[in-house]
This record gives C-alpha cells, structure tokens and sequence, in this order.
C-alpha cells in the first residue's frame, strides 16, 4: 500500500488560466449532474410544469385569443408555443438559485474554497448542469408541442438550420438567466427563499411581454416596456427562426432585428451577472 | 525562520463577539501542534483563518511560508483540511467524492481514481465506497472526509476536532495515520478538546480560551503546571486511611510528607500526585498489600481538560457554552 505522504501525490502545479477554469467548472458539472440523476424527481417536476403549461394555454386560452387579425385557435397554438419555450428556460433561474443556496450553506463549500480550483467554477458548473437539464426539459417539450399540433413553417418558411439556431437562443436566455439565479442564491439565507426569490420576478418579465399575448394589443404604455423586454426579443427571434405566426410588427430595434438582440441581451445577462456572482462568492464567509 | 505554520496577533470579531483576540501560533515544519479549549474558545476560527476560508480583522498568517491573506491560492495548493463538520456531498458515492476532490487539485483523472481507491481502503471504506455518502454513519462519513483531507499529501494538515465522533478503533486507525503522516514529514496542526489525545499526538500543545492562547508547551510541561497524574486509592474500611496515607506519601512529589495525599474522609479516598505513569500503580498496590491495607479501588488519573483549564485560570472551562455537538460522548480518555 502506497504511502499517504507519498511524494507523487503531490498537488501538481495548476494550469491556471481559462484551461483550469473550464476543467474544474467540467468536474462540478459533473457533480451536480450526478446529484440531478439520483434525485429524478427534481427532474419529472422539471418536466411536467411546462407541459401543463402548453397544454392549459392551449385549450384554455386558444379560442379567446386574437393574433393578428385572427382567432383561429391554430394560430394561437402556434404563436404560443415560442413563447412557452422561453417562459420554460426562464425557469431554470430557480433551480440554480436554490442549488447554489444550498451549497452556499453546506459545509461542502468550505471543502470547495480551501482547493486550489478556479474562482468561477463552483458556479459556472452548477449552471452548466442547469443548461443540461434545461435542454432536456426543451426536448421533450417540443416533442410534446409537436404532438399537440405545433407546426414549423406555419406562417413562413423555415428550415432545420434556422430551427436549430431559435433553440440555441433559447438555450442561452436560460443560461443566462442562471446566473441570475446564482446572484439570488448567493444573496439569500435559504434555499425555499431562493426558489420564491427566483420565481417571483419571472411572472412580470415573462408576461409584459409578447410571449402569450399579441403586444401590440397592450395598453400604449405597456408596449414599449413588452417591445424592449429582453425575454420578448428571444421570443420574437425563434418566432422568426421557427416560421411561427403572430411576429411583432413594431419598429422598435430589438422588435426588428430580434436574432441579434436576443443575442446581445443574452451575452450581456452573462457578463453582469456572471461577475457579480463571482464577486459575491468569494467575499461570502462561511 | 519561522516554522510551517507562523500566525501573529490574528483578531477576529462577529458582531460584538470576539472569537479571536490576538493569537499568536508558531508550528516548525514535520512538527504537530495540538490546539486545545472548550466550547467556543476560537479553535475552529482559528483554522478558518489559516485555511483562506476566514479573513481576520487584523493579523497576519503564513502557512508553507506563503501569506495566507496575499496569496491565498498557493496556500491552498499545500493545505488539506479537514473541518469540525464533514464537508462531502451527500449525493455522490464515497469513490466519486474522493475523485472530484483530486480533480480539484488538479490531478489527471487516472491519478485522482488511483488515490481515492488507495484511501478507501486505507480508512476502511472500501465496502461503502459506491453508495452516495448520504447512506454512511456518522464515523464512516467523518472517514471520508479526512480521506478527501489526505487526497494530495499536503505538507501542511489541519484537523478540526478529527477524533469526534469515531469508535475507539476508528480512533486508533486515525492516530495511526497521523503518525504516519508525522513520520513523513507533514506539519499538522490539530484541534480537540482532549488533553489526552494532544499529549498522544501532539510536539506542542496551545491552549486557547476566549480567543487567546492561555498557555503553550510541550504536555509534559502543561502538566507539570497542571500538577500531572495521580494515584487514586480507595480503601476498604476507615482505619486503612491512615497507614495507606503514610505508603502513598512516598510516592508523593516530597517534601511535604503526608501533606502531599489529599483524603476524603467519607468516601475513603486518597489522592496523590506522582510521577512514573501506570507501571507505578504495581508497586503501590504491592506496598499497601505489605503493610496490610485492604483496597476497593485503584487507578491512575490523567489531568484532564478542566484540571488545566482551572490551573491555568482558576476557571473550570466554560461549560455553560457546551453546544451539544456531540463532544460530551468523547469525554472518556482513550486506552494509552
Ligand atoms: N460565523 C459566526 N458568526 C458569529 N459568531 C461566530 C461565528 N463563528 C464563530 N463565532 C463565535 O466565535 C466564537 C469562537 O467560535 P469557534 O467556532 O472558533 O469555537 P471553537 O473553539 O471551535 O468551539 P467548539 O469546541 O465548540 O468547536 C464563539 O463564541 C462563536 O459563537
Ligand atoms: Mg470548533
């Protein structure tokens, strides 16, 4: 049996830089994704939420809805259904709040901040898994979306590529979102507060938006806040990239150019967020 | 040169408590230093510190010669820690645990499996080691825990408390890993609240109480301030005390005669403080035999924490802050 002193086991010099960052937010991903696979029920709740979602906007509102200049329930099946993906991605912002709480609280954290690991990685990794689990949740919607009668191309053409690229955005918005949620979970003292704590401020964002309702049928004053909603712009791009009716007819930019908005709001989320959470998190004391 | 661990007037408050008040520690390389104190006297404060985990107030640290508040990655590079608490997560298996913690200090993955299969085994978790944590005992999860300590063979350990909660055989493979460690040059420094566990393990011994380290030694100096070990006798019948008086003041520290055994009458107990440890104890039970004294009882008695705590104070130590973390089931002293 070898030696608990032995020399070979040694800490090797860290690689420091973006190379460590990212293996050690690879471990802790790893991590939180085997604690996400042994408890499974985190993951069905994940799953059932957004498909009640589709279903009850579908059947409850379908028929009452106008887009456009229709009430065809088609139409609002298919307008609605970009919107539900991004509400759905939203989400994730609790999940990752109340991990981060939780681990925050544990005294598995101090384990974390007496290694010589990357600064970000605690959190970058409890985001990444979060994406993962986000992107399973997404799948298994549009697979349900399909099923109810979610037609691509609907009211323009579209093709795989353009599909493709309307869920990366969405992916992203939910990445982003993330580390909204790190910043709730890194700033409460209980994981329950930081689950209401992220959910709480999702219901405005994602409803003065043009994600369940046409906006150009909101009160004048309202528009502008729904047109320049971050979370509206993703919607409008997959809109757009998906082929789906009801595309805003504003002239408001993020309206116009929704892709790159999406895009840019998404990247810029990352960047405030993602450092003021680093910042938080390293001047937390145990 | 300062040793492997130097602290210098480390102040910590939280609010209007202060849990550091100035300490100061020096721990020369391969060398263990035992912190002993009571409940809240600022022992696990005092590692936070010295492990990047806690920022005092004022004061500074090095530890491996590196400064613990400028350059508190390199510090963590050379450290293991093993706190009060159990730090692993619940959800991952004892193996999975171990490997991610290599990973951390950045071994490759084929090294970080290899190290954590060595110290299953080596803290006895190899039976255990591919169900989640959440599913061990206590002792088994406190194992794992100092296993993930020992992952890299840090040159400097800190051990919070690490005996607290193992059965005495645990106990014994733990104090076999720290001569271990010891023997291959480690520096530790450990906490407890035994005197006996420090003065087993321990080069030196600080003592700390409210946030100041109240006295330092090695033990057999403490002890001699504490007034060391005593024979314990309790005779059969009341007319034994006497004569078994005059035999124990032999072995008394002199000087004084019969004035050095203290007697409690009712209880028929007779105390005295000597030195020569427990193979003492065969020629006082021969000698009272010799002149007839009919005994109960016998034993050697350790100083214990409170003996030093009241000589070094003239205060027992703090009961009144004990926090029921499980300490009061370890008071017995371990077989020497
Ligand atoms: N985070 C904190 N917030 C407030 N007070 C604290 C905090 N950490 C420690 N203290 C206080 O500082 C003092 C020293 O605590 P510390 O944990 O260092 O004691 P200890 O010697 O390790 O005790 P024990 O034997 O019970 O583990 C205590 O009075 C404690 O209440
Ligand atoms: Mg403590």
């Amino acid at each position: 049996m070898s030696s608990l002193t032995d020399t070979a086991a040694h800490a090797p010099a860290p690689r420091g830089g973006i190379a460590q960052s990212f293996s050690d937010s690879l471990v802790i991903t790893k991590r939180n994704l085997i604690r996400m696979s042994r408890i499974p029920e985190m993951i069905l709740f994940g799953l059932i939420q957004p498909v009640m979602f589709v279903v009850l906007f579908t059947y409850v509102f379908g028929g009452s809805m106008q887009i456009g200049n229709s009430t065809d329930p088609d139409v609002y099946k298919n307008f609605l259904m970009a919107g539900i993906f991004a509400q759905t991605v939203t989400f994730a912002t609790a999940g990752a709040g109340a991990g981060i709480a939780d681990d925050m609280h544990k005294g598995l954290i101090d384990r974390f901040r007496s290694l010589p690991m990357a600064r970000g990685a605690v959190l970058t990794g409890r985001t990444m898994a979060d994406l993962v689990q986000t992107a399973l949740t997404l799948l298994v919607l549009a697979v349900v979306a399909l099923l109810i009668g979610w037609r691509p191309g609907y009211a323009a053409p579209t093709d795989f590529g353009k599909i493709m690229l309307g869920f990366a955005l969405l992916l992203l918005l939910g990445y982003a979102f993330t580390w909204i949620g790190a910043l709730i979970g890194l700033s409460v003292r209980t994981p329950e507060a930081a689950t209401s704590g992220g959910l709480i401020w999702l219901f405005p964002v994602t409803f003065l938006s043009n994600a369940f309702v046409d906006s150009s049928k909101l009160p004048g004053w309202l528009q502008p806040v729904a047109e320049w909603n971050p979370f509206s712009a993703t919607v409008q791009a997959c809109r757009k990239l998906f082929g789906d009716p009801g595309l805003s007819p504003s002239d408001a930019w993020p309206m116009q150019y929704p892709v790159w908005a999406s895009l840019i709001y998404s990247v810029l989320i990352i960047a405030v967020f993602r450092t003021l959470s680093v910042r938080k998190y390293r001047r937390a004391e145990g | 040169m300062p040793g492997a661990i130097h602290a210098e007037g480390l102040v910590k408050t939280f609010g209007d408590v202060t849990a550091l008040d100035g300490v100061d520690l020096d721990v020369p390389e391969g060398t263990v230093l035992g912190l002993l104190g009571p409940n809240g006297a600022g022992k696990t404060t005092t590692v936070r510190v010295l492990t990047t985990l806690l920022r005092p107030d004022s004061g500074t640290a090095t530890v491996a010669g590196v400064d613990v508040l400028e350059h508190p990655d390199e510090v963590r590079r050379s450290i293991g820690l093993s706190g009060q608490f159990a730090a692993v997560d619940e959800y991952l298996t004892g193996r999975e645990n171990l490997q991610m913690v290599g990973r951390l200090y950045q071994m490759r993955a084929r090294a970080a499996k290899e190290r954590a299969g060595e110290l299953l085994e080596r803290f006895h978790l190899a039976d255990a080691a591919d169900r989640p944590a959440r599913t061990y005992s206590g002792g088994m999860r406190r194992r794992l825990d100092l296993a993930a300590a020992l992952v890299v063979a840090p040159p400097v350990m800190f051990m919070d408390e690490p005996t607290t909660g193992l059965d005495p055989r645990n106990r014994q493979a733990l104090w076999d890993v720290i001569k271990e460690l010891v023997s291959g040059g480690t520096t530790l420094l450990l906490t407890t609240q035994y005197l006996e566990e420090a003065d087993h393990l321990a080069h030196d011994i600080a003592v700390v109480d409210h946030g100041k380290v109240i006295a330092r030694g090695t033990s057999d100096q403490l002890k001699a301030r504490t007034g060391g070990e005593r024979v314990e006798v309790v005779v059969h019948d009341r007319e034994a005390v006497a004569p078994a008086r005059a035999v124990l003041a032999r072995y008394g520290p002199g000087g004084r005669g019969p004035d050095d055994v203290s007697v409690e009458e009712h209880t028929r107990k007779l105390t005295v403080p000597v030195t020569g440890g427990a193979k003492l104890l065969a020629e006082v039970i021969r000698d009272l035999d010799a002149v007839g004294v009919e005994i109960d009882d016998i034993g050697l008695r350790r100083p214990t924490l409170d003996d030093v705590f009241i000589s070094l104070t003239g205060h027992a130590a703090a009961r009144a802050q004990e926090d029921g973390n499980g300490g009061g089931l370890q008071r017995k002293e371990p077989a020497a």
